[in-house]
């Protein structure tokens, strides 16, 4: 038995609708497989996972707030991949943004500021994102160095870069030698939307990148080169768009949607600098790139999908007392089988009884 | 023992985990497949060796079943890539990412379980000789197999006819079918080779580097044994002297750090990381670096009939 495929003529809009939808399912029928194999009850623990993230005003809220930062990253990580560009380091980037960004936060901490300094720091944050997302793409083009080996290296580089500043120099004089920083003024937090929640304008600033991200793809020469060059590189060349510039073009862009997302969040829910910002935002982004398929819009759908799963697993970390990492093998299986149903769009998949004859080694 | 021989016995030490993890994935790189997912089998190595080894009572018990775990791993990812024909670099990061949540849970039970290190295995004669006897010769059983791993993936790349036909395989998978050699089967092997390998590095993480189980406990050294390949422009002898490079240097960092060397302690840990990109440069800026890459690496196969 084995498996033989054969290219479609003609992949349908349909089934490129479908086959996400197909890859949740899948991972929501695994799901409880597995909670039935650790002795739950799976229709229980799928509520808590799955229901209780969007079950209140207050629930969607925080669910917002988780879904922004994995939106923007992924829209920029989006550009990367249609274009070959393979930025798996976003994590590092979302880092070094909450460093450029907080690092304003603290310089004007208890002087006289103005409603200046959140934007300055989501700008200084971008600038950080982009600035550390740009030393892959220089060494890819420059000297053809693996872009995923050095994005992915630049990641621990940052986290512990972020580790000395905060129990370093960095640290609250006042803050009992916790290894934190002061906490940020008011100017220097993220605008809230409402007063009983903690959605904040990051969110609408994810919307806005959406759209931006959606026009340039579908409207824009730039995106028809990002296209292009991720799926015919030889036209592109014979086309005369720059694989090099492109290659900067699009870390750049991804770089700093990364470092904006991490001063939002830092702005936005811990108001300080700490030693761990994030969940695994940059790593989760890039399931949540693929899960919406490249796409801005569908980014979006995922990105709140995937924010459900971490809300879920937090949930079920109190509840079930589950290991929050039953989360990461959640959205590693949602990977899989998003890859294997995008195989079944672009082949067609059929089951050969035998192995055929006629070749022998 | 002197100074020098606890050095080169720590060295050693740092370096067998890295050293297995990339000569496996060096077969896996020259048949012509890139599987990212190095540090989710490893780390399913370390969970399920170490989980293994405590329920047994036997070390040896729990090699085999981290054996088993990156073999297992392999196999999803070797269904998805060659099966399904799915992106090569998805698939590894998606392995990596299900490997490091899997690991948590099955490890979840173990955390704070201790045990003692497998027994050192002396070789009679060797071990005694003066310098470098303990330190080559007096190692646990991890550390041959390491050496054995190099030779032999030496010798059937190099000189042996399935070799050449794996390595065909990753210059030009196309002359290779056309050849009538089934790409996809060498490569599923060369796939389980490398998990193997992968598993039993992570085995000896959880088993005799620390011996403990903790999660994320292979902390990048997956990601390493990557970079190790191409640092060594995929050949296995300099294989071994890139995983002794990285593990030496990380050595260097903690006694620096035991010596109380006025450096903040995140800089020296960051130290094996930045080498990484700094090797990695170096040995792409020298002339030829990108053409020792197998040629048809990380393009799927799809034999067309």
């Amino acid at each position: 038995m084995r498996l033989v495929l054969s290219k479609r003529e003609n992949s349908s809009r349909w089934l490129g609708l479908l086959s996400p939808l197909i890859a949740v399912a899948l991972t929501i029928a695994s799901g409880a497989v597995l909670f039935a194999a650790m002795g739950l009850d799976p229709a229980k623990a799928l509520a808590i996972y799955f229901l209780s993230p969007i079950s209140d005003t207050w629930a969607l809220q925080e669910l917002a707030v988780k879904a922004t930062p994995l939106v923007l990253i992924s829209v920029g990580l989006s550009l990367c991949y249609l274009s070959n560009n393979w930025n798996i380091g976003a994590e590092g980037q979302f880092v070094m943004g909450a460093i450029f960004g907080g690092g304003i936060a603290i310089a004007t901490h208890g002087v006289a500021n103005g409603p200046w300094v959140f934007p300055a720091m989501m700008l200084a944050g971008m600038m950080g994102g982009a600035a550390l997302a740009m030393i892959p793409a220089i060494l890819k083009t420059k000297l053809s160095v693996n872009e995923i080996l050095t994005s992915l290296m630049l990641v621990y580089i940052a986290e512990l870069l972020l580790d000395w500043l905060v129990r370093g120099p960095w640290r609250d004089p006042k803050g009992f030698n916790f290894p934190q920083s002061v906490m940020f003024e008011a100017e220097a937090q993220t605008i809230r939307l409402t007063s009983d929640g903690r959605i904040n304008i990051g969110t609408l600033i994810a919307l806005v990148v959406v759209m931006l991200a959606a026009f340039l793809l579908s409207r824009m020469l730039k995106g028809f080169e990002i296209r292009l060059v991720g799926e015919a590189p030889r036209a592109a060349r014979f086309a005369g768009f720059s694989q090099s510039r492109l290659t900067w073009t699009v870390f750049a862009i991804s770089g700093a949607l990364a470092g904006l997302a991490g001063i939002i969040e830092v702005g936005g829910t811990m108001g300080q600098l700490q030693p761990t910002i994030s969940p695994g935002y940059g790593f989760t982004a890039i399931i949540v790139a693929f899960l919406g398929r490249l796409n801005p819009i569908g980014c979006l759908i995922a990105g709140v999908f995937l924010a459900i799963t971490f809300i879920g697993g937090e949930n079920a970390q109190i509840a079930l007392r589950l290991p929050l990492d039953v989360t990461r093998v959640f959205q590693g299986l949602l990977l899989f089988f998003v890859l294997a149903c995008d195989a079944f769009l672009i082949y067609r998949v059929r089951l050969v009884r035998s192995a055929p004859q006629e070749r022998s080694a | 023992m002197t100074m020098f021989e606890a050095i080169l016995l720590t060295i050693i030490t740092a370096s067998t985990p890295l050293l297995i993890a990339a000569i496996g994935q060096l077969v896996v790189e020259r048949s012509g497949v890139l599987n990212l997912g190095m540090e989710g089998m490893m780390i399913m190595g370390a969970a399920c060796g170490f989980a293994a080894a405590i329920v047994s009572g036997n070390s040896y018990i729990g090699v085999l079943a981290a054996i088993a775990a990156g073999m297992g791993m392999a196999l999803i990812f070797a269904v998805l890539t060659l099966g399904l024909a799915a992106n090569q670099v998805a698939s590894g990061l998606a392995l990596s990412i299900f490997g490091l949540g899997l690991s948590g849970v099955i490890g979840a039970p173990f955390v704070g379980a201790r045990r003692d290190t497998m027994a050192r295995l002396d070789l009679p004669v060797l071990s005694d000789l003066p310098v470098i006897g303990k330190a080559l010769f007096g190692q646990d059983p991890f550390v041959y197999a390491s050496f054995a791993l190099v030779i032999g993936v030496w010798w059937f790349l190099g000189r042996t006819k399935p070799g050449l036909i794996l390595r065909a395989c990753g210059e030009s998978h196309a002359s290779a079918h056309a050849l009538g050699y089934p790409v996809l089967k060498i490569r599923l092997f060369a796939i389980l080779f490398g998990g193997a390998c992968a598993g039993l590095a992570g085995a000896y993480l959880s088993l005799v580097y620390t011996p403990f189980w903790s999660p994320g406990m292979t902390a990048g050294r997956g990601w390493i044994a990557l970079a190790i390949v191409v640092f060594a422009s995929w050949l296995p002898w300099r294989t071994m002297a890139g995983a002794y490079l990285f593990g030496g240097i990380t050595i260097l960092q903690l006694h620096a750090q035991g010596a109380g060397v006025k450096i903040p302690s995140q800089a020296m840990a960051a130290l094996p990381y930045l080498v990484t990109i700094i090797a990695l440069v170096i040995i792409m800026s020298r002339r030829g670096g990108q053409q020792s890459a197998p040629a048809s690496l990380g393009v799927p196969f799809v034999p067309d009939r």
